[in-house]
């Protein structure tokens, strides 16, 4: 028996969902990271399960290209938390506006 | 010599730079060589170039380039005829003698090396005027002498009146220059050319091209460049109504007002009249308005003379009303009489206005004849030289203003024109009469000054008086050229007259009308004219003469008291411009500046400026620096995109 595709999505849908709300009321660094990524697995997994739908391998490939650059920016982030937390000893996004007027 | 006749200009303007650029730091010797030198040496070319010229007399031109723009060339040529000989002698004679005088009435002043640099500017912007060879030229020199002009009269730049006073020469010549710069215009969109050359020539041999339809203005063409041209005269040579610059333009140095306020640049307009010949010839009636304008103004500023206290606002109504005199001869179609007394008001004007700079230079500074009198014991050679000046002016036989007056004269009543000519024997009269009272107030009776300038007083050094006596020399010769007829014993010794005759231009079906006056008539019109310059003397004599000085102007006071203010106040022609012209063209400037330019332009730029800062007032509080919002907005955009594309 096969898994439709739908469900694929609306699993998709639901991790997605839950990782905006995650990325917009979170007021930790961290947590709003970690939000992101749950975002961009959700488009993971839609690519995914298009790829098979479909019966192409230009979704997997796609996949690999948004897991490279979600490692890449983990790394950058992490980092400049790393330098903010050093700075202002707090990760707190509502004390940190330093792009404000 | 006349290959470099170029050099004449270039001459004067290389002295002016010279000076203009490193006479603040040069010595004032050096300072001296140059500004005299080079108007010396620009007189001995011009000389040289006039003796090559009188050989021939053919007129001689030089072009250098052609200045183009658009479909319009202008050649920028010099033109050496009959006509420009005769300004060239005056000018560079005239205007050379003047620098010598400068260098000792300038002497103590600051502005030393200024004085010259403008002074040479001056004589390469009047050279230009004369020698051109089309009208641009003339036009260029023509504001070139308005610009050193207004320079000279603020020469005393932290006085409060100089710079009031250069203004308003500067702004009544505009008005002038406006019309001038009109008539050029209607002259290239006729013939498509500004050269004498080119223009003339064809105008006297088809008038009809001049004199057919209207124009403008209900006027035939020739009528209306005529009346252009006669109000840019009018404004450069203080004419009614455009006069009203020249007796303020008195507030510069005297050798200024003597060069440019009345032997040169004043005399410009008559120049342009006698060169437009052809034109004022074809439009008669504009020729007529040119002749009653010039009595006007020569009997009006006469009478205002009579009541003046300045010895040098006497001798600036005397130019005005001179200046008058040329414009009856143009209007009259003597042109060759207009240049005459042009050349010989030159001579006697200038000695005149240097003979008052030498009393002024005594007195230190004053010039009010009521604080002078008795000056003659002190200053015996321009005592001496201030009377032949006034003999001159006041037409006495044998000097020079007798000859060229007495043709003036001659023309109105060879035109039966006898209201012009009643005028000009009156104004004859008056002017013998101020001229002579302005000299027995300065140099006989007693002194009236404080004790201070009376020790004071000198004889000028010879640096001045040696100009005076050679313009003195001018003023009892010049005339000996245009001997009239009557007195000619048969032979023709009116030289002048016969030499300037070919350049009036003979339109093609314009009759020549021989006005042949009986000898009889002649004589009489004559002993009129002397009678009105000996009676002019006589009556100074007995009013002015001996002790009497100031007792008989009081009298006048006392017994016309509103007579006297009147011509005292000078007709109130200063304050009647001012109440109609000045002041609401300055309230209308007022409007402009705060209703229009303040108000509309201004306000529509601030208003613009205004909004734009309340809109980034307003939406600044979009930027509030959290990350979470930002998301927010994006998240949001993001939504409206999705949304757009599916539907």
């Amino acid at each position: 028996m096969t898994v439709p595709v739908s469900w694929y999505l609306m699993l998709a849908a639901a991790l997605f969902a839950i990782g905006t709300i995650g990325a917009l009321t979170r007021r930790n660094g961290i947590s709003i990271f970690l939000s992101i990524e749950v975002m961009l697995n959700a488009a993971n997994l839609t690519l995914i399960a298009y790829s098979r739908q479909l019966d192409s391998h230009t979704g997997q490939v796609v996949v690999f290209f948004v897991l490279a650059v979600a490692a890449a920016e983990a790394a950058v982030g992490l980092a400049l938390f790393i330098a903010v937390f050093r700075q202002r000893h707090t990760i707190d996004l509502n004390r940190i506006n330093l792009l404000r007027w | 010599m006349l290959d470099l006749l170029w050099l004449i200009p270039v001459l004067t303007f290389t002295g002016a730079t010279l000076n203009g650029l490193f006479g603040a730091k040069l010595p004032k010797s050096v300072v001296t060589a140059i500004g005299v030198g080079f108007p010396g040496a620009a007189l001995l070319v011009a000389l040289g170039a006039l003796w090559q010229f009188a050989g021939t007399a053919e007129a001689f031109s030089q072009t250098y380039w052609n200045w183009t723009a658009g479909s319009l060339t202008i050649p920028v040529a010099f033109l050496l005829d009959r006509l420009s000989a005769v300004m060239l002698f005056v000018v560079t004679f005239v205007g050379f003698w003047i620098h010598v005088y400068s260098v000792g009435y300038m002497s103590h002043e600051s502005g030393y090396w200024r004085y010259f640099a403008y002074l040479n500017l001056f004589m390469t912007a009047m050279l230009l005027l004369i020698l051109g060879d089309n009208y641009l030229i003339m036009f260029v020199g023509w504001e070139g002498v308005g610009l050193c002009s207004y320079l000279l009269i603020g020469f005393y730049y932290d006085q409060v009146f100089p710079p009031y006073a250069g203004k308003k020469a500067f702004i009544v010549n505009r008005i002038g220059d406006f019309a001038f710069l009109v008539g050029m215009f209607a002259l290239i969109a006729t013939f498509g050319s500004l050269r004498y050359a080119d223009i003339f020539p064809q105008i006297a041999a088809n008038p009809g091209l001049v004199t057919g339809s209207d124009y403008a203005f209900g006027l035939p063409l020739a009528g209306f460049i005529a009346l252009c041209f006669f109000v840019g005269a009018m404004g450069k040579s203080a004419q009614i109504p455009l006069y009203v610059w020249l007796p303020d333009a008195m507030a510069g140095p005297t050798p200024v007002s003597a060069l440019i306020h009345a032997a040169t640049m004043v005399t410009a307009g008559v120049y342009m009249i006698a060169r437009t010949n052809v034109i004022y010839q074809l439009a008669p009636g504009i020729s007529q308005f040119v002749a009653v304008i010039g009595a006007a103004t020569a009997i009006f500023a006469a009478t205002i003379a009579i009541a003046q206290n300045d010895i040098k606002k006497v001798l600036a109504y005397s130019t005005v009303s001179q200046l008058g005199y040329m414009f009856m001869a143009a209007g009259l179609g003597a042109y060759s009489a207009a240049i005459f007394h042009l050349g010989t008001h030159a001579f006697f004007k200038a000695l005149l206005f240097l003979g008052s700079g030498s009393v002024i230079h005594a007195m230190g500074g004053e010039q009010d004849m009521r604080k002078m009198g008795g000056l003659g014991k002190h200053l015996p050679q321009t005592s001496k030289i201030y009377w032949i000046g006034c003999l001159a002016i006041a037409g006495i036989p044998g000097l020079a203003g007798f000859f060229s007056k007495d043709e003036i004269l001659h023309a109105a009543a060879a035109e039966h024109q006898w209201a012009l000519y009643a005028v000009g024997l009156i104004t004859a009269l008056l002017t013998a009469v101020y001229m002579f009272r302005s000299h027995f107030l300065t140099f006989a009776g007693k002194f009236r000054g404080t004790h201070e300038q009376e020790h004071h007083l000198h004889e000028s050094p010879p640096v001045m008086t040696i100009p005076l006596w050679v313009l003195a020399a001018g003023a009892i010769g010049a005339g000996w050229i245009g001997i009239p007829e009557l007195l000619s014993f048969g032979a023709d010794l009116n030289n002048f007259h016969d030499i300037l005759e070919p350049i009036v231009l003979q339109p093609a079906g314009l009759a020549v009308e021989e006005h042949h006056m009986s000898g009889a008539l002649q004589w009489v019109l004559l002993l009129l004219a002397t009678a009105a310059g000996v009676g002019g003397w006589f009556i100074a004599r007995s009013i002015y003469g001996r002790e009497r000085g100031l007792a008989a102007d009081r009298t006048f006071e006392q017994r016309w008291p509103a007579v006297h203010r009147l011509l005292e106040n000078k007709y109130y022609v200063d304050e009647i411009y001012d109440r109609f012209i000045v002041r609401p063209l300055a309230a209308l400037s007022y409007f402009f500046w705060k209703g229009i330019d303040m108000l509309v332009i201004d306000g529509a730029v601030n208003t613009g400026a205004s909004t734009v800062e309340v809109a980034g007032e307003v939406g600044r509080f979009s930027t509030t620096g959290n990350v979470r919002n930002y998301a927010l907005y994006f998240f949001a955009g993001v939504i409206v995109l999705f949304v757009w594309l599916i539907l």
